[in-house]
């Protein structure tokens, strides 16, 4: 598993997941509102970076159609940050089309700290560094903003069938 | 999956060496986000990832970041202010008029 430092640890109680607009506009959720919000159990295929993929991962959260519904936005890339500090880039419409959730459950079970609890990104087309652990919120961009490992030399998209790892791949 | 745990910061030696001529084991550096100045082998390192990312052992902040492709490295020090290394003794150099 992907970790750039210690495991936060996160209390339910102060948990918030909160989407940003380019024009200031938030968007919070509470956990006990993430929880009421319609879920879905994907069951998907993760790709890690170093060459290892799983096969039929089945998770439990809340789609980013349904989050990015009533948001209003023209913008085209999207930052993911987390707890603990990291962050992501990815283009906006890669967390349309039921293709990104917030996963908030792996194989029947609480996501645990160590796997990037109480929540993370869950991005499965593309490489599982964009799919943040520990996920606390999105900003909208219009101009896309390189994340903590896009910054260190990683893809901007990172599509596995294209093997796209480094800058320039 | 067991709790994450950090390596001690000698481990950055070998990856270092490939970019450095001079010997980081005995190099110090001071961190830019709380002012702590150590040796380079006292940072906490976490290669559970795409990369390796050395963390300042006071504050946590990431001091070092080194990512290795196959036939490119990208090194980003932004978070040291310095790094103090040390050299072969030379010749007195004559200093600024
Ligand atoms: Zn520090």
């Amino acid at each position: 598993m992907l970790s750039a430092g210690p495991t936060p640890r996160v209390s339910l109680d102060t948990w918030e997941f909160v989407i940003a607009a380019e024009n200031g506009t938030e968007h919070r959720w509470s956990w006990q509102e993430l929880m009421a919000l319609p879920q879905e159990t994907p069951m998907v295929d993760i790709h890690c970076v170093t060459h290892w993929s799983k096969l039929g991962t089945t998770w439990q959260g809340v789609s980013l159609d349904t989050l990015l519904d009533g948001v209003d936005t023209g913008a085209h890339f999207a930052l993911a940050h987390s707890y603990g500090g990291y962050t992501t880039n990815l283009p906006l419409d890669d967390l349309r089309g039921g293709r990104a959730w917030v996963a908030h459950t792996f194989d029947g079970a609480p996501l645990a700290p160590e796997h990037g609890g109480p929540a993370r990104l869950l991005v499965p087309h593309l490489y599982f560094w964009k799919s943040a652990k520990w996920v606390r919120g999105i900003r909208l961009k219009t101009m896309d903003e390189p994340g903590f490992w896009e910054t260190a030399g990683y893809h901007d998209y990172g599509d596995p069938w294209r093997e796209q790892r480094y800058q320039g791949d | 999956m067991t709790e994450m745990s950090y390596l001690d910061g000698n481990m950055l030696d070998g990856p270092l060496r490939e970019l450095f001529a001079v010997d980081m084991s005995t190099a110090m550096g001071r961190c830019e986000n709380c002012g702590m100045t150590g040796s380079m082998a006292s940072l906490h390192v976490f290669a559970h990832a795409p990369g390796l990312i050395a963390r300042c052992p006071s504050c946590e902040a990431v001091m070092l970041r080194l990512v290795r492709a196959p036939d490119r490295a990208w090194l980003d020090l932004r978070g040291t202010t310095f790094l103090q290394v040390p050299m072969p003794l030379e010749q007195t150099q004559p200093g600024p008029l």
